[in-house]
């Protein structure tokens, strides 16, 4: 199962990501960090539809999104 | 964690993390703003290209003023447009090091317009990140020289006229043009195929400068949500619209070449480059 994991620290809320997420599963969510930013968010439900695509962690200013990718998702695809 | 999950940990892969080169700190830029990518895709291209260790980099005066807390190389501050002057020093007597600049559009394309060209004539052996927002983002958003027509800043309340402040100008194209420049391109921030081109662009403007080619330069279209009073999604796509359509994206000039003085000038530049190369090459005592 690829999944990202969101540094809702570092995240300022400006959604790039959730306009490049190829399965559309990034969204705002309803917590509010220390800066005061909606944070982005994948729910855990929809996790599995993540491809490991990296494109919201490369269109993300602020370095908050890290990718894993499964090895067996390739296989599987 | 459970056992489950750490079943998944080891069949997976961290594939996109952050680069050593890259300060683990909160930047102080804007929600959307695109200084943050480009710092993400010096501080990648540092430590892909094993550069991080002899670089000094030379930033300019904007927001990016504060480029020494994130990227994890020895830097100058530079006086506001000089950093390709100081960098020229470093460069002359470092030879060894790599040097780069790190520049914004008020800074280079207007105060530091004489230092741009002439290093980049000079052929210096230099990169230059040039990070285009076409507004002064640090000091409040006033008109750059790249400020697109009919876009209002706060000293063109009315939107820039072409008759009263001139069209916006097209540093690629310009640097592109003088003798000295050995790779010059035009990328975007704004998607993620722009962004990885830009970083492909940004590799070879790098190698000018390791193979000794000469002038390295690439300019950034990025956005400044704040300033154009745009929300980050909406900054992205005033840039795939109106930006670039007036700032084409591409290569402008690549030389190639084997790096010896010279023998990078294509026979119908020859004239022009030669005393640029030369001088460059003289500079870095040869």
């Amino acid at each position: 199962m690829s999944r990202i994991s969101v540094t809702e620290e570092r995240c300022k809320g400006c959604l790039l990501c959730t306009t490049v997420c190829p399965v559309e599963i990034i969204q705002v969510s309803e917590r509010i960090n220390q800066q005061g930013y909606k944070v982005a968010e994948v729910p855990a439900e929809a996790m599995d539809k993540c491809t490991g695509c990296a494109s919201c962690a490369t269109i993300c200013p602020d370095m908050a999104i890290e990718v894993w990718r499964s090895k067996k998702s390739k296989k599987a695809a | 964690m459970t056992t489950t999950q750490n079943a998944a940990n080891a069949a997976e892969e961290l594939v996109f993390t952050r680069p050593a080169s890259l300060a683990d700190r909160a930047t102080h830029y804007c929600p959307g703003c695109h200084h943050g990518i480009a710092h993400r895709l010096v501080a990648e291209l540092l430590d892909e290209m094993d550069l991080a260790g002899r670089t000094v980099a030379a930033s300019s005066i904007g927001c990016s003023v504060f480029l020494y807390n994130y990227i994890k190389v020895d830097t100058v501050e530079s006086p506001h447009g000089r950093a390709p002057a100081v960098a020229t020093g470093i460069k002359r007597a470092r030879p060894e090091c790599f040097c780069f600049t790190y520049q914004g559009d008020g800074d280079l394309a207007s105060i530091g317009m004489a230092e741009i060209m002439h290093a980049a004539n000079r052929g210096e052996r230099l990169s230059v990140v040039f990070v285009n927002n076409t507004v002064y983002g640090m000091t409040g958003g006033q008109m750059a020289p790249t400020t697109l027509i009919g876009q209002k800043t706060t000293t063109c309340p009315g939107g820039r006229c072409h008759d009263r402040e001139g069209s916006p100008i097209r540093m690629a194209e310009i640097i592109s043009q003088l003798g000295g420049t050995a790779f010059c391109a035009r990328a975007s921030l704004d998607s993620v195929k722009n962004i990885r081109q830009a970083k492909k662009y940004m590799r070879q403007a790098f190698e000018a400068q390791t193979r000794g080619l000469g002038f390295g330069f690439v300019e950034l279209l990025s956005g400044c949500p704040t300033n154009w009073r745009l929300s980050p999604v909406a900054a992205n796509k005033r840039i795939t619209e109106e930006m670039i359509p007036y700032f084409p994206l591409g290569v402008f000039k690549e030389l190639a070449g084997d790096g010896t003085c010279g023998s990078t000038v294509a026979p119908d530049t020859a004239a022009g480059t030669a005393a640029g190369t030369a001088a460059g090459a003289a500079g870095e005592g040869k």
